[in-house]
């Protein structure tokens, strides 16, 4: 910017009163979102910046309508102009890879978990704006600050938005008949429950088909919870080992208790047989619960849904993760600043946490302030949700965050070494040993 | 000026006139559009494609040349051997049953049957609708909880006592797939067949009838021989088709169960854009180009022999 005019002088001052309001924010915070003080960082606008953003399409309207009414209050306090562009889920990665390819496209990318580590040096530095809202709304959760920081460093890279988690979506009726207050947490009480669920008629499913969400959920749940884990942290393959082993034969075990089909459920699958009652258990995000909830002829079902953490925690260690909204900026931007603002202005309370409400537990939030939110309050059934960032394992746990990561979990290596084993195809040697091939061939690709 | 001195003269032609007069600039001229067109919309992907085939490009990154690299790995890949295999059974026995069947539907209508212009456009549907949507429907009736062929069954006529698993394990799985698929191949055969049929002037057929030759005479002396070039033609497109099939096998089975049912088509999207591996994904594409042009050549020239086009015997 070479030359000031008025108008450009009274946009700086705008983002500066922004800054300062910013750093006022407990006073004008939502109510009940405690904050410390914290001094955001200086993002002096640039003139006539205009940004584009792009993410993932609404699962319920409210996600686009706040999400917009927030975008038109920044456009109202700084003049900047900003439009939001949603792409298909499946298609943001292919847009985030053009972009990262051609430095041309968005500016802002609120996209999937592993992309801004694959295109790290295609973004901008996030940590002076993270360690901001960090420090004012009680710290990062473990996961969204796994996903924020580039792997191995202090760096932040992109700022995480939400965490969709999972959780055990099960009948308590049914649960409490076979003497089960709730799912229990320990593996081999959790088998016997699904045993005694099964003779009374009511089986548990997880899905074990080629799905991406719930396939690679029930896989990586149960390789974690029996301590396995595919890599270590230099990304030398570990899967082969008896930990693995261990997994593999209770999952077959907890196979046997499954409702018949589950090698080739989808991702709609195990959410069609819940609602249809023909389980009584299964892992899922917290859509089945309000598609029962908002349908009066499932609204009995809703009323005895309850959820739970998945089984296997040791202590507060649950074998879970979640799916990341991550947010980045490319450098390609000719308004980083704006861009910054713009995804500042976003996390803020009084413009996140409507969005959080309105959202119904889908995404929870990565700043822990917000577990104080009304959002978890308004329905205490969905209450294991609002833990998502608090999940200690990640795709391609423990290594680093990589395309070779997001590659085993995209040809479903876990889900397949688990279903070779459950449908008898082969013995939990033979497939943690292909499994091993298989994620050595990917990690050795990806790295050559 | 008289008549004796007046010359003929033409007005000199102007630059551009001239230009376009120029017959090497004209033919250039008028190629442009055509070429401009298969250059930037076939030969540049397919080009494309096969380069990325020998370098290691992943989605964001750029890949240097690896040579034969990809294909080396792919040979000693037993997921990706398998869904060559599995490309091929696949395309054999849909084909053959796609054939079998369209061209017993293309007698049947050939026929004189009531409504026949409805019936022909009724056929139509299975080809006319997405093949996603109908992926999707197959899907549906392929359920291990849903299936509306285990709800006849078990719960309305009560001949078993347990679902249907179609595509639970692989061989159901593979042979679900290939219903679904002649399902959808029927139609083409079916019609584009029809039309074979009746290019062929009835009155062979009368005279055959006068000499006495039983239907299935007629059938083997007329109508298999006279129906042959087009048969040719349409066989090679539905093997094009089938070979290079995706939508049904990505919708129902995702390649699953546990890569029992990919094809090449599905393993080359699985790894070249989820997984990322761009590189690795063109060579498996690649890889389906010499069986292709193989299939096209052997389908063309086998079936289109000029001696069964003209009716004598094949010798």
């Amino acid at each position: 910017m070479d030359r000031f005019t008025r108008r450009d002088a009274f946009r700086m001052g705008a983002g500066a009163a922004l800054g300062t309001a910013a750093l006022a924010g407990e006073a004008s915070a939502q109510a009940g979102i405690p904050t410390m003080p914290a001094t955001a960082p200086s993002l002096p606008l640039e003139a006539g910046a205009t940004i584009r953003v792009i993410r993932p399409t609404k699962f319920v309207d409210a996600d686009e309508t706040v999400w917009n009414e927030n975008q038109a209050k920044f456009i109202k306090a700084t003049g900047v102009q900003v439009r939001t562009d949603y792409v298909g889920w499946e298609d943001i990665r292919a847009q985030v890879a053009v972009a990262a390819r051609t430095g041309a496209g968005p500016d802002v990318v609120a996209g999937w978990a592993a992309d801004p580590h694959l295109y790290y040096d295609k973004i901008l530095d996030m940590t002076d704006l993270a360690e901001y809202l960090g420090k004012k709304y009680g710290g990062w959760g473990p996961l969204p600050e796994r996903f924020g920081k580039r792997f191995g460093t202090n760096n932040w890279i992109s700022i995480p938005m939400g965490c969709g988690g999972g959780a055990l979506v099960y009948r308590k009726k049914w649960i409490n008949e076979v003497g089960y207050a709730a799912p229990p947490n320990e593996l081999d009480r959790f088998l016997d429950m699904a045993r005694k669920l099964q003779k009374m008629g009511k089986p548990i499913g997880f899905a074990l088909g080629n799905a991406q969400g719930d396939g690679n959920g029930t896989a990586n749940w149960l390789l974690w919870a029996h301590g396995g884990y595919q890599v270590d942290e230099k990304g030398a393959v570990t899967i082969n080992r008896k930990e693995t082993i261990e997994a593999l034969k209770y999952g077959a075990e907890l196979y046997k208790t499954f409702i018949p089909g589950t090698l080739s459920w989808l991702d709609p699958s195990n959410n069609k047989a819940f609602i249809s009652e023909e389980i009584s258990l299964t892992g899922n995000g917290v859509s089945v619960y309000f598609v029962l909830k908002n349908d009066p002829k499932t609204a009995a079902i809703a009323m005895d849904t309850q959820h739970a953490r998945l089984p296997g925690a040791v202590g507060t260690r649950y074998p879970e993760t979640a799916n990341v909204l991550n947010a980045m900026v490319f450098k390609h931007t000719k308004f980083p600043n704006a861009a910054k603002a713009f995804i500042q202005f976003m996390m803020e309370a009084d413009q996140y946490d409507p969005w959080l409400t309105k959202c119904l537990g889908y995404w929870a939030h990565p700043l822990l302030a917000f577990d104080k939110s009304q959002a978890w309050e308004s329905d205490p059934k969905i209450l294991p949700y609002r833990d998502a960032q608090k999940m200690p394992y990640w795709i391609g746990y423990k290594g680093p965050i990589s395309a070779a990561s997001g590659a085993v979990d995209a040809e479903y290596v876990m889900v397949q070494m688990f279903a070779s084993v459950c449908s008898g195809q082969a013995t939990p040697q033979d497939a943690a040993k292909e499994a091993e091939r298989r994620v050595a061939r990917i990690y050795r690709r990806a790295a050559g | 000026m008289d008549a004796s001195t007046w010359v003929a003269k033409r007005p000199e032609p102007t630059a551009l006139a001239r230009l376009f007069d120029y017959k090497p600039f004209l033919i250039a001229v008028c190629l442009f559009p055509a070429v401009g067109l298969l250059m930037a919309f076939l030969t540049y992907p397919l080009g494309l494609g096969v380069y990325l085939a020998f370098t290691d490009t992943q989605i964001g990154g750029n890949g240097k040349w690896v040579g034969l690299e990809n294909f080396i790995d792919l040979m000693e890949d037993p997921i990706f051997l398998q869904s060559v295999w599995w490309t091929f059974v696949y395309t054999a026995i849909a084909t053959v049953g796609k054939f079998a069947l369209g061209l017993w539907l293309a007698l049947l209508l050939n026929d004189n049957i009531p409504f026949k212009s409805a019936i022909r456009a009724i056929i139509l549907l299975p080809y006319i609708v997405p093949t996603v949507l109908s992926a999707i429907a197959w899907w549906w009736i392929y359920d291990p909880q849903f299936s509306i062929i285990s709800y006849v069954v078990v719960d309305q006529l009560g001949l078993r006592d347990k679902y249907y698993d179609f595509l639970g394990e692989p061989w159901p799985a593979r042979w679900s797939l290939i219903v679904a698929n002649i399902w959808r191949g029927i139609p083409f055969v079916a019609i584009t067949l029809l039309a074979g049929l009746q290019t062929i002037s009835p009155s062979l057929y009368e005279a055959a009838m006068l000499d006495g030759a039983t239907g299935w005479q007629r059938f083997r002396r007329i109508t298999a021989p006279l129906l042959m070039p087009i048969l040719a033609i349409v066989m090679t497109f539905s093997v094009l088709f089938t070979f290079t099939d995706f939508q049904l096998v990505y919708a129902i089975t995702r390649g699953g169960p546990i890569n029992s049912t990919h094809l090449m088509a599905t393993l080359a999207f699985q790894r070249g854009i989820p997984a990322g591996q761009l590189g690795e994904g063109a060579a498996i594409a690649v890889a389906m180009i010499p069986f292709l042009v193989f299939a096209t050549l052997f389908s063309y020239y086998a079936l289109g022999n000029r001696k069964w086009q003209q009716g004598s015997d094949n010798d």
